[in-house]
């Protein structure tokens, strides 16, 4: 997700949209990103941590983005 | 004479204007594929623009992983000039080898036009050929272009007078109109406006030969210094 304090046009853009569809009262919007991967460990907190590495590492860029990141156990 | 590696990556697609650009300057330029290990000796490297990945991700996020930039990254600490142009500043960024990252304009809209910057900063080894507040015109063509730096990082920018080009008209929503920083060591430079487009009389404008001409000198100096 991007930074709270950064600019998101795609945000803007989307919010006029909605407004412009009738929604009301619509603020707020930000544009994200969400990847959804498999991964094979051991118990749930390795899951956690090496998720986290990957987060920190690659998948999101500390400078313009936040991230949160949820682990489940696959069916 | 001074040897310059430009890097292919897949999606490159100014690398063969950066290499005219360079050889116009009078260097011997030559491509490095993302999959090399080696610069082949490179005096200095540029990183063209395009869209490296398709740009996968993010701008520049997974070719900072390709086997290259190893080599990319040393050439960098040992003091080498390095220039990334468009894609290839977003390169750096991503490979932290500059601080910052560029982000979607602010317009959203892909912006593909000339703009006119201010040279800032002469004392790098791609900007030491250009008279001080030097104005020029160069073509930009990004849809992620917006210079955006943590508080800190752009207070340090502005009092190590790292800050090496800057916008006069900005298009994109830069923060402080930047359009090009470089590292703390000097050697590092980064720009968005694609001076290998307006290097040679034949095309609209020269302008941006001195880029190439200023790493001409200065390597040609670092060398003097060295006997």
């Amino acid at each position: 997700m991007p930074r709270a304090t950064l600019l998101d046009p795609q945000g803007q853009a989307v919010e006029h949209a909605l407004q412009a569809l009738g929604f009301e009262r619509v603020s707020g919007v930000r544009v994200g990103r969400a990847l959804t991967l498999q991964l094979e460990r051991a118990d749930a907190g390795r899951a956690q941590a090496d998720a986290r590495a990957m987060c920190e590492r690659l998948l999101a860029n500390p400078v313009t983005e936040d991230f949160t990141l949820t682990v489940r156990a696959a069916p | 004479m001074i040897r310059v590696a430009v890097v292919r990556f897949p999606g490159s697609n100014c690398d063969q204007d950066a290499l005219r650009a360079a050889q116009g300057a009078g260097t011997d330029a030559y491509y490095v594929w993302h999959r090399d290990t080696t610069l082949q000796g490179a005096d200095a490297v540029i990183l063209p623009g395009g869209f490296a990945y398709g740009d996968y991700l993010r701008a520049g996020a997974i070719a900072r992983f390709s086997p290259v930039m190893a080599a990319v990254w040393d050439h960098a600490e040992q003091g080498g000039p390095v220039l990334g142009i468009c894609n290839g500043f977003q390169v750096l960024c991503e490979a932290g080898l500059l601080p910052g990252a560029l982000m979607r304009n602010a317009g959203l809209a892909f912006v593909s036009r000339p703009v006119r910057v201010r040279v800032e900063a002469t004392d790098t080894p791609f900007t030491s050929a250009y008279p001080p507040g030097a104005i020029f015109e160069a073509p930009v063509a990004h849809g992620e272009g917006r210079y955006v730096a943590p508080a800190d990082d752009l207070r340090v920018l502005e009092e190590e007078g790292r800050i090496v080009f800057r916008y006069l008209d900005n298009p994109n929503g830069s923060v402080r109109d930047i359009a090009g920083v470089t590292n703390a060591a000097r050697n590092v430079v980064g720009l968005m406006p694609h001076p290998e487009r307006v290097a040679d009389p034949v095309l609209a404008s020269a302008d941006g030969a001195l880029v190439f001409r200023s790493l001409v000198q200065s390597v040609a100096f670092s060398r003097g210094g060295e006997r």
